[in-house]
């Protein structure tokens, strides 16, 4: 898993790929969503948590150690928060169920 | 194997995120779409620890309980009106964590790094800190802890410019020099400076496009971080964030009908020489009894509210009024303008914490074509999106800008604190049409007294 190993054109194909999907997928999504979706979408690209933990593997110095820690725990704060925000947004969102509510 | 077994999980987390966004798409299935998020990061962190044994599993936890620490609270106490605050600190924290991440690993691999890795390193790097200074600009703007109007100042684009130019050179020379010590600061400090004047010089009324700029930003470093890193998913992730940020900016720029670059660079309103012609007219003020006259008579009502929604946290009264109407036989709509409010859907958000059902929130589209038929509109601190001068005055900078067509309803009711014009600062020949009502004061106080007026029945 260390180091480079795949191609670089193989790297770019899912990044194109993905350019795609995303915008097709964000495209189809109601405007009624649009500030859940930011929260969700920041969540999931706080998937760089995963870059940080990479990093603190084995750090060359203490420097870099500090660094990736900070990493961390800033990514966590935006996974664990947006996640849940999403969540307590999305459950506001309800639809009359026929006839008058109150 | 073991490799293989957290590729295939890296590929399992990529799937659930598609498949979060792909759910999304619409309210029904819309939390499933959370859940898969959600299960595909736990997913990814849980592979990634088995794969990367770390020497510091203690830090890694105390960092993890650190971020759950401030991230539940955070999540559980934030009040609705305050979540276009929580996306730009978001974004800061986000952009940051992978700014750090692209700095540490540059020291990680420092006398060997090939010039692919640097090009991509230091353009993470760039996109990383000006959206971490951007974002929390942003935030303390949105937070009022700043002021909200934009910076504006003679040269303010040279400035920039030679801010930019800074950045690029430093950023160049460490792709040719990756050894060279001071490249990196110099990269890292004329960056930091850029985000802040970036968003020093954007109004409040322009937010919802910055958020969302800033949005793209922060997931297309993390998708620079994957290239860096050689990790597929990172790159996933992050450009489906990066995808989400663009297509939001393009929205929120078509329905101002403006383009990106006149948002970040025109400083809106304080640089337009123009202000649009002068409207003068006669104002037609109304008491809160008139109103309520007016209204118990309408048999269609339609609510557009605005940022002053959440100033005066008035979305709560506003759906008891909208609930009263309807038991006197009324129709009652919600006219959502894509820019109202300071966040790509934050109106939707406001209106559904206070219970309105989503299906009677309208985009304009939708409810313009209905305008000539409805009887009564009530404008709750919004100013600029139902501003007519958008369509009558080309020498308007709204001109063009499609907007919700209150003013061709038979009665407009006006809800202002005064009569100063709106954050884009340009006249409201709304103000002053034959049909228009205004009723001055706080919207909160204003709807909670019309509450008062129909319970006395």
């Amino acid at each position: 898993m260390h180091g480079q190993t795949t191609p670089l054109y193989i790297n770019l194909l899912i990044f194109m790929l993905a350019v795609f999907l995303g915008l097709g997928l964000i495209r189809r999504v109601s405007k009624l969503l649009h500030t859940p979706l930011m929260s969700l979408t920041n969540a999931i690209s706080s998937v760089s948590v995963v870059a940080a933990l990479i990093v603190m593997a084995e750090p060359k110095n203490r420097m870099i150690m500090i660094f990736a820690t900070i990493a961390v725990a800033l990514a966590a704060t935006n996974v664990i928060s947006g996640f849940m925000i999403t969540e307590r947004i999305l459950r506001m969102f309800r639809k009359d169920q026929g006839g008058d509510a109150k | 194997m073991i490799a293989h077994i957290v590729g295939y999980l890296y590929l399992l987390a990529a799937v659930l995120f598609i498949l979060s966004l792909k759910w999304m798409g619409e309210v029904k299935t819309s939390r499933h779409g959370n859940w898969a998020g959600s299960l595909g990061m736990l997913i990814a962190v849980i592979a990634t620890m088995i794969a990367y044994k770390t020497q510091h599993l203690d830090l890694v936890l105390i960092a993890i309980a650190v971020g759950t620490l401030i991230g539940i609270p955070i999540a559980l106490k934030l009040p609705m009106t305050a979540v276009p605050q929580r996306t730009a600190m978001s974004h800061a924290f986000g952009s940051l964590a992978v700014a750090l991440v692209g700095t540490a690993e540059y020291y990680q691999r420092l006398p060997g790094i090939d010039t692919f890795t640097m090009v991509v390193l230091a353009a993470e790097m760039l996109l990383g800190y000006l959206t971490f200074t951007g974002s929390t600009i942003a935030f303390l703007k949105l937070q009022e802890m700043i002021s909200g109007k934009p910076l504006v100042y003679k040269g303010r684009n040279i400035v920039s410019g030679l801010v930019v130019a800074v950045a690029l050179g430093a950023a160049i020379g460490l792709v040719i020099n990756p050894t060279n010590p001071y490249f990196l600061p110099v990269l890292v400090a004329a960056a930091l400076l850029f985000g802040f004047l970036l968003v020093m010089g954007i109004g409040g009324a322009d937010m919802p496009t910055v958020i969302a700029i800033l949005n793209s930003y922060a997931g297309l470093s993390a998708a620079a971080l994957g290239f860096v890193l050689d990790n597929q998913l990172l790159i996933v992730a992050g450009t489906l964030d990066g995808a989400s940020g663009f297509i939001l900016a393009i929205l929120m720029c078509k329905a101002m009908n403006r383009s990106f670059t006149n948002v970040l660079f025109g400083g809106f309103g304080a640089t337009t020489s123009s202000q649009g012609a002068a409207v003068s007219g006669e104002i037609r003020p109304l008491t809160v009894e008139e109103a309520y006259l007016i209204l118990e008579a309408a048999s269609s009502v339609v609510f557009v509210p605005g940022y002053g929604l959440a100033v005066s946290q008035a979305q709560q009264a506003v759906r008891e009024l909208g609930d009263l109407l309807r038991k006197n036989g009324a129709e009652v709509l919600y006219g959502i303008h894509p820019v109202a409010g300071r966040m790509p859907g934050h109106m939707n958000v406001l209106l559904a914490e206070a219970n309105v059902s989503y299906d009677e929130l309208m985009e304009a589209d939708a409810v313009n074509p209905k305008m000539p038929n409805i009887d009564v509109c009530v404008v709750i601190g919004a100013n600029d999106v139902v501003n007519p001068a958008a369509r009558e005055d080309p020498s308007s900078p709204l001109w063009g800008m499609p907007i919700i067509e209150v003013d061709k309803s038979r009665t407009v009711i006006v809800l202002k604190r005064s009569m100063r014009p709106g954050f884009a600062g340009v006249e409201n020949p709304l103000f002053f049409k034959q049909n228009t009502r205004m009723l001055f004061g706080d919207a909160k106080a204003s709807i909670q007294a019309l509450i008062a007026e129909f319970s006395q029945e």
